[in-house]
């Protein structure tokens, strides 16, 4: 079937609105005040997008870009906005559809979909995220992109056209999923930019178990505007890349959309205003052959729906019953971690360093991984943030493996880690370890020190020995020694260690060297 | 036994003078005679016999659940009705069987009554005659009265001569005056149950939006709809009010609050009462015998001890065009839905996916329906929405204060006339189109929509054409029991006749025990 998928866009179906009552939601979306807007705005957007291939050649003006988001969140809940339907992904066609999602005639208020658009939830936000970016990409920024406004509104069916056929495939499940919107000023200037923003917005999603966040199962989705322009003059005429479901992709798509602007301008060409799509294999934008998109939606107020007043503790009505309203300070008490503070009690309580708190939350189950291996080792939690940020992160990317698909499990390392920790190993052989655990032959790292006796030589005596004859052995190394080369003690602990398989603690073969030779 | 009202024989059922069976079997011989009037678009005989057996049974062992156990009710087909196709006058829902019922249709069922059938209507509602369904239209069973007869010229009987019921809702109308059964559901946006009611010589009911649950009743305006209730007399009215009336969690529109069955008294005392008479519904076009047996009514009441007060709602006139760019609106995104993918008409036309839908629409919707969507699109376009749109929502915000404001001043209740005439011959009807039609016929009536207020059609006398006129009462919000209460009063001191058919009844079945063929004391 030459098939592609649309949004169900019925004759004449438009969109209702939902009234929302006005009292307390401003002030429910004022409340929090942006705090640091130093960083937004046009010298910032130069700054950070080079990258992006509008470096300026010679004789040629500089470009801007200037990039705006709507974002697309599955609410993560286990029915419908308003009907009991269930929500599942990927379940078989049409098996999850109430009467109401099917908008059977007489079910209300259903047979159009549903936003908050012209009275959102909240408005007037932000959203502040770091990143290492501008040339030497050695500097943190932090920076906030606005939130114009987050909107609630209903999912759409899925439409699958054959064009062969001329025929039209239907499968209801997604229809009347609450979705969240997120409207983002156009604040960003790249697709890296983009894609840190993004990222920040769907941990601090899924901190707050608002949505699954899952860009592979359609749970979060991206529409991007974008328009190029010369700093100082206004901005350029945009076009809008719908459905990015992949951050990578979005990044891209983005960068490739700002390029094609850049080259067509200088090109003595003109930027249309058109709805374009992302072709991840050719990794280029064309423009979308959908008709509907210049339609006009026609919205009107939602009359089945009776206004939902939000409430804040000065404005909620001394007899309100709790269980019947929406109290946003109640809920703001209730509020769980977000990932900013997360990031900050990790360097604190940890030592670690800034970037390794954001490397730990960016990947996906990354930091419950790291906190499983702390909780169950002796070691120091440095050793624990280098072996997870260096080995166990470097063994999963060359793999393309997620997180949860590690063959050491927290409890090998946080094992491994113990062993090395109480210099039962080296930790040449931990390193030797985890590539045996990586193997995942099912053997403890316990097992695998003592098969392949990589355990250190605790005997002192027989150390000794091998120290001795390795002096013994080696006299010129041993007259260097004496004649204050720096590097000849250096180069007679590799021969102790050589001879002792790896096994020998190198500090403890210094210590007898040194008073073997008297030094 | 048919010509009692449904508390009599609600009574009889009890005593065991008649069984639920019998009822229903006469029920169902009288919608057979009465076929020609074209009111029932499905009879929904098998089922009606069997819950008649249910309620037998029940009776039997002294478990009957109530007032309407037993009850033959009939039901527009606009409200979803589960197992029994649901049309809406239209092709686009020919074939329509809905899997689940309208709520206060359920109600209905669990009190016991009978489903005798759904009834017919202008299509999707939008009219004033009950004449612009595709199943024909409704005819007035006035028209073979031996009131009206009687009046006529030899060569004004003829078949061709018959009248119209007033719409929409004029199946359910012309359904209760024949004595087909004791109390129908109608649907009331603009007028669409008080205006046949009138024409019909019935109470016509129109609640508290808010009071009664639209889940089931397919929509036309939706801050306007309401079900509404056809009876022969203000009691029965009640009874069922009672059922129908409260929350339901599927309409979210409906008031929390527990609502109480309304009680209304035998006797009232008027005196303490003060009835508005607004001067704005004074028009030029009112029947100068509707204008004087609304202002005979009005002393009726001061004679009785009533303050009766002139009012005025002074944007009265802005109304009607207010509704119908509100109706329209809404209709253009109500009627959305129906696109032939998953229920109803689907065009066989098949180039296309959209083409699909433009053609199922094309067949599917007369020229009403179609020229409402086109108008209401207008409407809701971008850049016509603050013209129009917001303009008519803020004149109805007025409209609104308006009656806001006389209640305020004192009135309890308003008493206007319901329609500018008396029912009008089909013929005479179809002169002019189904929108100026409407435009004429609402013009009393769709102003309470546009408030959510409660009103009721009142049969107060018969025309000197032998033809039934209702006046229109109006309360105060969710005051029902009180505007019950004043409508029973006027009732009393009317006694409106009952419709004379016994010409037609070759079985004599209609001869009315308590028949009360005195003329109107108002007229």
């Amino acid at each position: 079937m030459a098939a592609s998928v649309l949004r169900l866009v019925h004759p004449g179906r438009r969109w209702g609105l939902v009234w929302i009552g006005s009292g307390s939601r401003q002030r429910s979306g004022t409340q929090t005040v942006p705090t640091s807007n130093e960083a937004r705005g046009q010298s910032s957007v130069a700054q950070l997008s080079p990258h992006t291939a509008q470096k300026p050649r010679k004789g040629e003006h500089k470009w801007a870009a200037v990039v705006g988001l709507e974002i697309h969140v599955q609410i993560a809940s286990n029915s419908k906005l308003f009907s009991g339907a269930q929500v599942c992904f990927a379940a078989p066609p049409n098996s999850l559809v109430s009467f109401f999602d099917a908008s059977l005639p007489g079910t209300l208020p259903a047979g159009y979909q549903i936003t908050q658009q012209r009275l959102p939830i909240a408005a007037n936000g932000h959203l502040t995220y770091s990143a290492y970016m501008g040339k030497k990409r050695s500097q943190m920024l932090t920076k906030t992109v606005r939130i114009k406004q987050i909107q609630l509104e209903q999912d759409s069916g899925k439409s699958l056209h054959d064009d062969l056929r001329s025929q039209t495939l239907i499968d209801l499940n997604r229809a009347g999923i609450g979705l969240l919107e997120v409207v983002l000023e156009p604040d960003l200037c790249c697709g890296e930019e983009a894609a840190i923003a993004v990222r920040e917005l769907q941990m601090i999603l899924q901190a707050l178990g608002t949505s699954q966040a899952n860009m592979a199962e359609g749970q979060l989705r991206v529409d991007a505007n974008i328009s190029v322009h010369h700093p100082g003059e206004p901005l350029g005429v945009r076009t809008e890349v719908k459905n990015l479901n992949s951050l990578r992709f979005m990044a891209k798509a983005i960068d490739y959309e700002i390029q094609r602007q850049i080259t067509e301008l200088e090109n003595g060409g003109k930027i249309l205003n058109e709805t374009r799509s992302f072709d991840y294999k050719l990794g280029c934008t064309m423009p979308m052959r959908d008709k509907e998109e210049k339609q006009d939606y026609r919205f009107m107020p939602e009359p089945n729906l009776p206004p939902l007043v939000l409430y804040d503790a000065t404005s909620l009505p001394a007899d309100a019953d709790s269980q019947q309203v929406v109290n946003i300070d109640q809920l703001r008490d209730m509020l769980p971690e977000l990932p900013s503070t997360t990031r900050e009690k990790l360097v604190q309580q940890y030592g670690m360093l800034p970037e390794h708190s954001f490397t730990l939350l960016n990947e996906v189950g990354l930091l419950e991984f790291f906190q499983s291996v702390i909780k169950e080792t002796r070691a120091e939690p440095k050793k624990v943030t280098n072996w997870v940020l260096n080995t166990l992160l470097h063994y999963l990317k060359q793999q393309n493996l997620a997180v949860s698909e590690s063959p050491v499990t927290p409890a090998a390392l946080a094992e491994l880690l113990d062993l090395l920790d109480s210099k039962a190993i080296s930790s040449s052989a931990a390193k030797q370890v985890f590539e045996e655990l990586w193997k995942a032959e099912g053997k403890t790292a316990a097992q695998i020190v003592s098969e392949q006796q990589l355990e250190l030589m605790q005997d002192r005596e027989a150390l000794e020995q091998l120290c001795q004859a390795t002096l013994d052995g080696h006299p010129q190394v041993v007259m260097d020694v004496k004649n204050r080369n720096p590097k000849a003690i250096n180069k007679l602990i590799g021969l102790v260690r050589r001879a002792s398989l790896s096994r020998a603690d190198p500090s403890l073969i210094k210590e007898i060297l040194e008073k073997k030779l008297s030094l | 036994m048919l010509g009692r009202s449904l508390r009599e024989v609600s009574a009889a059922l009890k005593q065991g003078q008649v069984t639920p069976t019998e009822l229903c079997k006469k029920c169902l011989s009288l919608i057979k005679k009465t076929k020609y009037l074209n009111a029932y678009i499905t009879v929904s005989e098998e089922v009606a016999l069997k819950q008649a057996e249910e309620s037998e049974k029940r009776y039997k062992q002294g478990q009957s659940l109530g007032d309407l156990d037993g009850i033959p009710v009939a039901v527009k087909d606009n409200f979803s009705t589960s197992g029994i196709e649901t049309t809406c006058a239209s092709n686009m829902l020919k074939g329509y069987i809905p899997p689940y019922n309208a709520t206060v249709v359920q109600k209905l069922l669990d009190q016991g009554a009978l489903l005798m059938g759904k009834t017919n209507l202008d299509e999707f509602a939008m009219g004033s005659g009950s004449t612009d369904g595709v199943f024909g239209p409704v005819k007035n069973p006035w028209s073979y009265s031996r009131q009206y007869r009687e009046r006529r010229r030899h060569d004004e009987l003829g078949d061709s001569h018959w009248l119209i019921t007033g719409g929409s809702s004029g199946g359910s109308a012309a359904a209760v005056a024949s004595f087909t059964c004791f109390a129908a559901l109608g649907s009331d946006t603009g007028g669409s149950t008080r205006n046949p009611a009138a024409h019909c010589g019935l109470v016509g009911f129109k609640p508290s939006y808010g009071l009664v649950s639209r889940h089931g009743l397919i929509p036309l305006v939706n801050s306007m709809d309401v079900p509404g209730i056809f009876t022969r007399c203000v009691d029965d009215t009640a009874i069922v009010l009672g059922i129908l009336a409260g929350h339901d969690p599927k309409d979210s529109t409906t008031v929390q609050d527990p609502i109480k069955p309304p009680m209304i008294p035998g006797v009232m005392d008027v005196s303490r009462l003060c009835i508005g008479i607004p001067k704005e519904y004074l028009v030029p076009e009112l029947s100068s015998e509707i204008q004087s047996l609304w202002s005979r009514a009005a002393d009726l009441f001061e004679s009785e001890g009533a303050k009766v007060i002139e009012v005025s709602l002074p944007h009265t006139c802005y109304s009607i065009i207010c509704y119908h760019v509100l109706c329209a609106s809404e209709v253009a995104s109500n009627m959305a839905r129906f696109d032939g993918l998953q229920y109803g008409h689907r065009s066989g036309m098949d180039v296309s996916t959209e083409a699909m839908y433009a053609a199922t629409r094309q067949e599917g919707f007369n020229d009403v329906v179609r020229g409402r969507i086109l108008s209401g699109n207008f409407f809701l376009l971008k850049e016509n929405y603050e013209n129009y749109f917001v303009k008519a929502q803020k004149v109805r915000r007025l409209i609104v204060r308006d009656f806001k404001n006389a209640f305020a001043s004192g009135v309890d209740v308003l008493l206007t006339p319901t329609t500018l005439r008396e029912a009008v011959p089909y013929l005479e009807f179809i002169k002019e189109d189904n929108r100026t039609r409407s435009a004429q016929d609402d013009i009393f009536t769709q102003a309470v929509n546009m408030a959510g207020l409660p009103a009721v059609s009142v049969p107060v006398a018969l025309s000197n054409q032998g033809l039934p006129i209702g006046l229109q009462l109006i309360g105060r919000a969710f005051c029902d029991q009180q505007l019950l209460t004043v409508a029973k009063w006027l009732e009393k001191q009317v006694q409106f006749p009952i419709i004379q058919l016994q010409d037609l009844m070759d079985d004599g079945s209609l001869v009315l025990e308590n028949g009360n063929l005195t003329s109107a004391s108002l007229t």
